[in-house]
């Protein structure tokens, strides 16, 4: 079973370093497709297979195509391609590497401090976090609800217009007083 | 199980759903024409069934042509997609008592993040074809799927609440008593019209529109990528109609005259017949209305089912 970890993780790190090199929006989006599926994977083997259908489901199965949905509708071409390869040039790798030599440094030294684990765990089933959620943190639950009903009222705002009649019979006459 | 017994259920499975998405091709063209009053194919061989073989042979021998302005890998990738999503949905799905490729305890969630990977197939058929028609029958299939896919989950969470579990054997077994159907028949139909629309049959084949779109997403294939969509698309009725079967029709479980594999069976193809008869019978909405119809009517009533579901098992338990 170690092994399936170890397989699953060096394709979740080989298809996200797939999707920051590739210049194609649409492959990119694709490497973090599957990038998602394999930290799924990750979870199936940690035995933890609801985490990891829910992951599938949203994640790549939901939230993954609508953004594929957008930028197909962005008409991005070669163009754009030629684009991206002029602005990632070496010098722009410089920044986000020296940040994460930091985090691996701090992987590191948790790995070599022994069991890997900085914080206690405990197992949590899925059940005692649904009741936790729909319990004691209402309130925050509602809250996060509020936020979304928020972005849906402000897409329904930026998607409607209004109503346009293209033959001059159907124009309402307001220009009569 | 021993793990050669598994392997030959497996494959057993395999052989038994591709074969029954080929015959498809002649179940669907024979009941078409008998709802529309003609013969259908006739000639080859009795009742015209080597239409298959004919049918399997054209698909292999086409030019298999890829465009030059589409995207090679992709262009080649999405036809995959939907057979192989499709095919591992079929994974959780108990056919008899212990005839089940894995009987997970997570099989209804497994069901549906198999099917919303299904997706992709129509996405980037569309987008890598480089083509008006192709595009546009992508972008009606991504929000038309995504849309009906939450009330495909919604519709079966009544069914989990009643049995508590999410795993398939026991799903069925729950139903000794009385099919889902008679306590959950508005989840039953609405399942069935979001599964309708998840397989973009007629009436919903709003991304393919023949007569508007040409062919939609799958206009640039030929061949054997084009027979993918085409085998898929078999498969996900059958797929629909297994999993009605299963949730809301009492699975395997009927009177003892016919084994239990044989009620599958017998209950699976009455509903890929209603699939059938729907495209002879009904007309295409408009692409608004679809989408309208979904957000404004369903899922209010799937909500009120769940809602409804929950008070009568509180009230019950008290």
């Amino acid at each position: 079973m170690q092994l399936l970890f170890y397989i699953s993780s060096f394709i979740a790190l080989l298809a996200t370093v797939m999707v920051i090199t590739r210049y194609q929006p649409i492959h990119a989006l694709l490497y973090l497709v599957v990038s998602f599926l394999a930290v799924a994977m990750i979870f199936l083997s940690l035995g933890a297979p609801f985490v990891a259908v829910l992951e599938v489901i949203i994640y790549a199965g939901a939230i993954m195509v609508l953004f594929i949905f957008v930028v197909m509708m962005l008409n991005l071409d070669k163009e754009t391609a030629a684009q991206e390869r002029k602005w990632l040039t070496p010098k722009v790798w410089l920044g986000p590497s020296l940040l994460v030599l930091v985090l691996l440094g701090e992987m590191i030294v948790l790995l070599l401090k022994g069991n890997g684990s900085a914080l206690p765990g405990t197992t949590v089933p899925p059940r005692a976090v649904a009741l936790s959620l729909y319990g004691p943190y209402l309130i925050a639950v509602e809250l996060a609800g509020f936020l979304l009903m928020a972005g849906i009222v402000g897409a329904a705002h930026i998607g409607q217009h209004k109503k346009k009649h293209l033959h001059r019979f159907l124009e309402e006459k307001s220009t009569i007083p | 199980m021993t793990s050669a017994q598994h392997i030959w259920i497996v494959l057993g499975i395999l052989f038994v759903l591709l074969n029954i998405a080929a015959g498809l091709i002649w179940v669907e063209r024979r009941l078409l024409a008998l709802f529309q009053d003609r013969l259908g194919p006739n000639r080859a061989g009795p009742l015209g069934i080597l239409i298959v073989l004919a049918d399997t042979l054209k698909l292999f021998f086409k030019e298999d042509w890829i465009p030059p302005f589409a995207d090679r890998w992709v262009f080649i990738l999405s036809p995959a997609i939907v057979v192989g999503a499709v095919l591992m949905s079929f994974v959780i799905i108990p056919f008899a008592p212990g005839i089940v490729v894995a009987d997970l305890n997570i099989g209804l969630l497994f069901f549906l993040a198999m099917s919303s990977l299904a997706v992709y197939s129509i996405v980037l058929g569309g987008w890598a074809s480089n083509n008006k028609y192709a595009l546009l029958g992508a972008l009606r299939g991504a929000s038309q799927m995504i849309a009906y896919e939450v009330f495909m989950g919604l519709s079966l969470m009544g069914v989990v609440m009643m049995t508590g579990s999410m795993r398939m054997a026991d799903i069925v077994n729950a139903q000794k008593e009385a099919w889902f159907i008679l306590t959950q028949p508005l989840g039953a139909i609405i399942f069935f019209i979001a599964g309708i629309a998840e397989t973009h049959r007629l009436p919903f084949d709003i991304p393919e529109a023949e007569s508007e779109l040409i062919a939609g997403y799958h206009a640039e294939y030929s061949g054997m990528k084009f027979g993918m969509f085409f085998i898929g698309e078999y498969l996900g009725i059958t797929l629909i109609s297994a999993m009605m079967v299963t949730v809301f029709f009492g699975g395997w479980l009927g009177p003892a005259f016919l084994p239990a594999w044989g009620w599958f069976f017998v209950k699976t193809f009455l509903f890929i017949g209603l699939f059938i008869l729907l495209r002879a019978s009904l007309p295409r909405p408009r692409y608004d209305q679809l989408i309208g119809y979904g957000w404004k009517l369903m899922l209010p009533l799937v909500l009120a089912n769940l809602l409804i579901t929950g008070a009568v098992l509180l009230l019950l338990k008290n």
